[in-house]
């Protein structure tokens, strides 16, 4: 059985599909992520790994070609692969969004002190 | 000499220099690895771990520490300032006249690498065949009538004959000269070399700059480069004195180890570890290799931005920061709107 993501609007081809094997549970899925490469894949998987509830995550880039990933997540108990998804993308946005902040508060900081001793 | 590290945190958090080879490269803080160890991802831990120290910043350059990450999101940040933050460039050329001596393609291959000075985030991606904003170069060389009738040198004898990206003038389209009336729109730096003119020779290009990332077309890229190194940790297993410890110092790179003296014997002592470029010279001298153990610290991380003058650096890593988050939210959008139907 697989699964299609269907993206809105009749141009843009769908960027996230699922392939699951027949008969498997939930739990264990295949995602393929259009235009993406190891900037994403890297960094998801690593985010994916941290979750406990996570057996095996796993990305490879099915062609140098073409720019797509195959991420695979296999979940132990049954809890849907989807849901890990989502909560990697989600802790991955966090975390950045925590570098972000810190990065512009420490480069203000700096400035000032780079005024402060100029005058 | 600092107390050594239990076997399992050096594991966790070092990258070993060997004298064959780098060993202890990935990284291991999985839930489940380490029995007694909790390494669930857990924001409020990263927070508190978390750290980021600007060391140097000017217009063009920015030098900062990140402490408490990741190499995968580290790696990621530095992919995106490579490739995925999005810049303006020229991307058609149309020469209506061309009768220098530099082919047509290697005029426009080389205009197409001129960094040009326009905010992207004000302009939109356009479909082929759009175009954001319009540069013009207009160029013709003529010989100097008030050169002196022996002199050889091209600067007297002609005008014009050096086509600079100076040279290049902005065109405005529409309501663009009202928009950007203050911005001034043009290459960065003025002294390209471009091409080599001789009198009655002319240009006449029009030019269509539109906004792409460097994972189109290198010429989109905004950095010169951007790049990351771990921070280096040099142990001394012993007390070095004397002259082995003369030997030591030269090992390293200037700066990094110092002498002291301690009861008038000069003691080898590890001042700042930053500044090694980690050559390894030191496993090279048999006596010296088995007193010090070299290392990197695995969530360190030095980063090093050039930018080429189109964006400030601080500007560019937040704009990719930008990236990382706006690819995650995509997912999450189609995840969510499939969950819909």
């Amino acid at each position: 059985m697989a699964g299609a993501g269907a993206g809105a609007g009749a141009e843009r081809k769908a960027q996230l599909e699922t392939v699951q094997a027949d008969g498997a549970d939930e739990g264990c899925v295949t995602f393929v992520l259009h235009g993406e490469d190891h900037t994403l894949g890297n960094s998801l998987r690593y985010m994916v790994m941290k979750n406990p509830d996570v057996e095996f995550c796993g990305y490879s880039i099915t062609h140098p070609s073409e720019s797509k990933i195959n991420f695979r997540i296999q979940t132990r108990g049954g809890i849907p692969a989807t849901e890990i998804l989502c909560k990697g993308l989600n802790d991955l946005s966090n975390a950045s969004k925590h570098v972000l902040q810190t990065f512009e508060a420490q480069v203000k900081e700096f400035r000032l002190k780079q005024g402060e001793a100029m005058e | 000499m600092a107390a050594p590290m239990r076997n399992v945190d050096e594991i966790r958090d070092r990258v070993i220099l060997g004298e064959f080879g780098v060993r202890n490269v990935h990284s291991t803080d999985f839930p489940g690895n380490y029995p007694g160890y909790d390494d669930t991802w857990d924001l409020r831990k990263f927070k508190k771990n978390f750290r980021l120290d600007v060391f140097h910043m000017d217009e063009n350059t920015l030098e900062f520490d990140m402490v408490g990450i990741d190499a995968a999101v580290a790696n990621a940040f530095r992919r995106i300032l490579l490739a995925e933050v999005p810049t303006m460039a020229i991307e058609k050329v149309f020469i209506y006249n061309n009768t220098s001596i530099i082919q047509d393609e290697i005029l426009a291959h080389r205009l197409g690498l001129i960094p040009i000075k326009a905010d992207p985030r004000l302009f939109e991606y356009r479909n082929a065949g759009e175009v954001d904003f319009l540069l013009q170069l207009k160029i013709k060389c003529t010989r100097n009538p008030r050169a002196s009738k022996d002199s050889s040198d091209p600067k007297e004898l002609y005008k014009n004959h050096m086509v600079y990206s100076k040279d290049i003038t902005w065109v405005p389209i529409g309501n663009q000269a009202d928009v950007f009336a203050d911005a001034k729109i043009g290459p960065v730096h003025g002294d390209i070399l471009l091409a080599q003119l001789r009198p009655g020779q002319e240009l006449d290009i029009v030019m269509h700059c539109v906004k792409g990332i460097g994972k189109d077309h290198a010429k989109f890229s905004p950095v010169a480069t951007a790049s990351y190194r771990l921070l280096p940790e040099i142990t001394l297993l012993q007390t070095i004195e004397g002259e082995k410890a003369e030997r030591l110092k030269r090992c390293f790179s200037p700066g990094v180890i110092e002498l002291e003296n301690i009861d008038g014997r000069r003691v080898a002592k590890v001042v700042n570890s930053r500044l090694d470029t980690c050559s390894r010279e030191v496993l090279r001298h048999d006596d010296l290799k088995s007193l010090v153990k070299l290392g990197r610290v695995r969530d360190h991380f030095i980063f090093s931005v050039e930018s080429t003058g189109i964006l400030p650096p601080d500007v560019l890593v937040s704009e990719a920061i930008n990236v990382l988050i706006a690819k995650c939210q995509k997912f999450l959008n189609e995840i969510d709107s499939t969950e819909m139907e």
